[in-house]
């Protein structure tokens, strides 16, 4: 593969503690991910995703191994370090789209450009690109509560896609939207992939693997299937 | 979480005034977003601050009002009144003689300016309590005989016309300054000064009208009777020369009671003692007690000393202040603890929003600050309603119920200054608790 490693992970496990039971959500994960990479991670609930997403999302640390991400290891970097990668590395999409509820589109999309120190006007230019970009243009000034689902998770995708960053994070990213509204979703992460974005979407929705070209499951911590293949749309 | 776990600390820098702005911003939007619970939340500051700026000002004015009564009698003066005595001790004289002689004598005054060091000025003055009219009108008034020089003496002041002379006073001119309270009630109707008016069989001539006084020796008065009897008549007075006063009515008053009469000679009611500097005052008043001590086998006058009255309405004052500035400390305390509980409510409430922006770059230390901005525009915007308040009720008061009431400048400056204080000091536990979860628990919390 000629394409840029984007993130490595290598051998890694994370532990929880359940009263005396040690449980192991991640165990001996090795995985590459490469530029232009559009993934979507499958498997039953309780197999690991959104711990896998937690720890490729930099939210939580690793209990063993190593994870490069863009060629620093982040399983050793301290809380703050951690945030400012978070910030201008990596985007997330969240089922519940999660915008702040006080801040209207415009000021939601700005928020992570605010944290990595983009002077106000520079980030108001940014947001209302991106407002654009996702079809809410018209809708700057709105709340988050005037929103439809859909176009909430546009505002997500929007801010996610704030400071440029590396990869782009959706968990069940369409989950709590009807089909119609989900497939525009979908069409805007397609899109996405084909400007050359990475993204990493977990689901547990099968028809998605039809979707991405590549396809990972996961069962019991282990990744039990890794498939690329050509996707037609 | 335990307080140990609160691993962030308060680490300021990287704060540009841009992102200050922005934080402020975003701050006042989470108070505007739940206006009520933030009204009400600042409800304590509000009235913690209010309250200490009104009971300030109210103190602060009655205090004024008291010391400018006793600085009126004159820091360099000792006045000496007559007192009648309880009847216990002089009951014998009593059954031997129909007058009761009691009070200050001529003695005495020249004695105490003999003999005791450092007196400057001395005013005698001598009261007699009857009907003054005018024409068909009449007042139950005081007619006080006195020297030239006592309106200076008492820091009392003339609004119209003057008051007599030593000229007058020495050839016994008829002459007499009503005080305003007199001079309105005796003529509603007409200028007083140039007219005549009447005590028993004497006439006098209107030359003045003093300004009146409250008379605070009063202030002290905890002990003995008054040496003029107050009540409705209390100041009216007319002011005489004293040796106009001595020719026309005589040493002995006759006062007429329930069919019975009393007679009392008394030859001077009150002395006003004026010494050189203000420090000699204590060690005089001394001295004169110690002569009057001699001439009085009863204790028949009572020595008010200006100054000492000052120095314990100082005291008290102080005292009053340490009182009001403990309530003061405890209510805006407990305003305090009540912003502290609502926002660690509000860290709780909002345990997501910090998540999201947690995974979105937000720092421990973005958290902290934003959270403790919060808190502080909070208890200031409390703060800044509660000076508007602390300043309008003294005022609304004043126009009410006619209480002086002074807001030194300091008062509000120093009550939002706390406020805000108390805006960093409670808000620091709940920022920091807020900053110091971790990114995962904070989105899955529901």
């Amino acid at each position: 593969m000629s394409r840029e490693t984007i993130i490595e992970l290598q051998n890694v496990e994370k532990h929880y503690q359940m009263g005396p039971d040690l449980v192991k959500a991640l165990n001996c994960i090795n995985l590459k991910i490469y530029a232009g990479d559009y993934i979507s991670i499958l498997g039953p609930s309780g197999g690991g995703k959104s711990t896998l997403l937690n720890v490729l999302g930099c939210l939580d640390q690793p209990t063993l191994g190593t994870y490069l991400l863009e060629g620093h290891d982040v399983s050793s970097m301290d809380d703050d370090d951690l945030s400012q990668i978070r910030g201008k590395r990596l985007g997330f999409i969240f089922q519940s789209y999660n915008l702040i509820q006080q801040l209207d589109v415009l000021e939601n999309i700005e928020v992570p450009m605010f944290y990595r120190g983009v002077t106000e006007a520079d980030s108001r230019e940014v947001a209302a690109h991106l407002a654009e970009k996702v079809g809410l243009g018209k809708r700057m000034h709105h709340k988050p509560t005037e929103l439809s689902g859909g176009q909430q998770q546009r505002v997500a995708i929007a801010r996610a896609l704030a400071n440029d960053p590396a990869v782009i994070l959706a968990d069940e990213a369409t989950g709590n939207l009807d089909s119609k509204s989900g497939g525009d979703i979908l069409q805007i992460f397609d899109e996405l992939n084909e400007e050359g974005k990475t993204l990493i979407m977990i689901t547990h929705d099968e028809g998605m693997a039809d979707r991405t070209p590549r396809v990972i499951r996961l069962k019991d911590g282990q990744i039990v299937h890794d498939e690329r293949k050509e996707v037609f749309r | 979480m335990r307080p140990e776990d609160v691993g962030a600390t308060l680490n300021l820098r990287g704060l540009t005034p841009w992102r200050l702005k922005r934080s402020i911003i975003l701050g006042f939007k989470s108070i505007w977003m739940r206006k009520l619970r933030s009204l009400l939340t600042a409800l304590g500051i509000v009235f913690g601050v209010c309250s200490v700026i009104s009971m300030l000002a109210i103190g602060e004015g009655a205090s004024y009002e008291a010391q400018q009564q006793i600085k009126d009698l004159g820091s360099q003066n000792i006045i000496i009144q007559s007192v009648k005595p309880t009847n216990n001790s002089s009951a014998g004289e009593q059954t031997r003689s129909l007058v009761l002689e009691y009070g200050l004598t001529l003695r005495d005054l020249i004695q105490i300016q003999a003999t005791v060091p450092g007196v400057n000025v001395v005013v005698p003055n001598r009261r007699i309590k009857d009907f003054i009219w005018f024409q068909s009108n009449s007042v139950d008034a005081t007619a006080v005989g006195t020297v030239a020089w006592y309106p200076e003496m008492r820091s009392r002041k003339m609004v119209k016309g003057r008051f007599f002379t030593q000229v007058e006073s020495d050839s016994r001119t008829n002459v007499c300054v009503l005080t305003q309270k007199l001079a309105k009630q005796l003529f509603p109707l007409h200028s007083p000064v140039g007219k005549t008016v009447r005590m028993r069989t004497s006439y006098f001539r209107v030359i003045g009208i003093m300004e009146d006084q409250v008379d605070a020796t009063k202030v002290d008065d905890s002990s003995g009777t008054n040496p003029i009897e107050s009540g409705s008549g209390e100041g009216l007075e007319m002011f005489i020369p004293i040796t106009v006063l001595k020719d026309h009515f005589g040493d002995v008053l006759i006062k007429y009671r329930s069919g019975s009469f009393e007679a009392e000679k008394v030859e001077l009611h009150e002395v006003t003692v004026q010494v050189e500097h203000s420090d000699q005052v204590v060690a005089s008043s001394k001295a004169i007690k110690s002569i009057l001590d001699r001439n009085h086998t009863d204790q028949d006058y009572k020595i008010t000393v200006p100054l000492e009255l000052l120095k314990r309405a100082e005291r008290t004052k102080q005292i009053f202040n340490i009182v009001l500035g403990s309530i003061a400390a405890i209510s805006l305390i407990v305003g305090g603890i009540g912003i502290m509980n609502i926002m660690l409510a509000t860290v709780t409430e909002r345990t997501r929003e910090i998540g999201i922006r947690r995974a979105l770059g937000a720092k421990k230390n973005d958290i902290v600050l934003q959270f403790l901005i919060e808190t502080i525009l909070l208890s200031g915007i409390g703060g800044l309603i509660g000076v508007g308040l602390g300043i309008s009720i003294p005022q609304l008061i004043s126009h009410f119920a006619g209480m002086k009431t002074i807001i030194q400048f300091w008062a509000p400056t120093v009550a939002f200054s706390i406020s805000v204080l108390i805006g960093i000091v409670f808000g620091i536990y709940p920022a920091l608790r807020a900053a110091a979860m971790s990114p995962v628990d904070a989105l899955r919390h529901e």
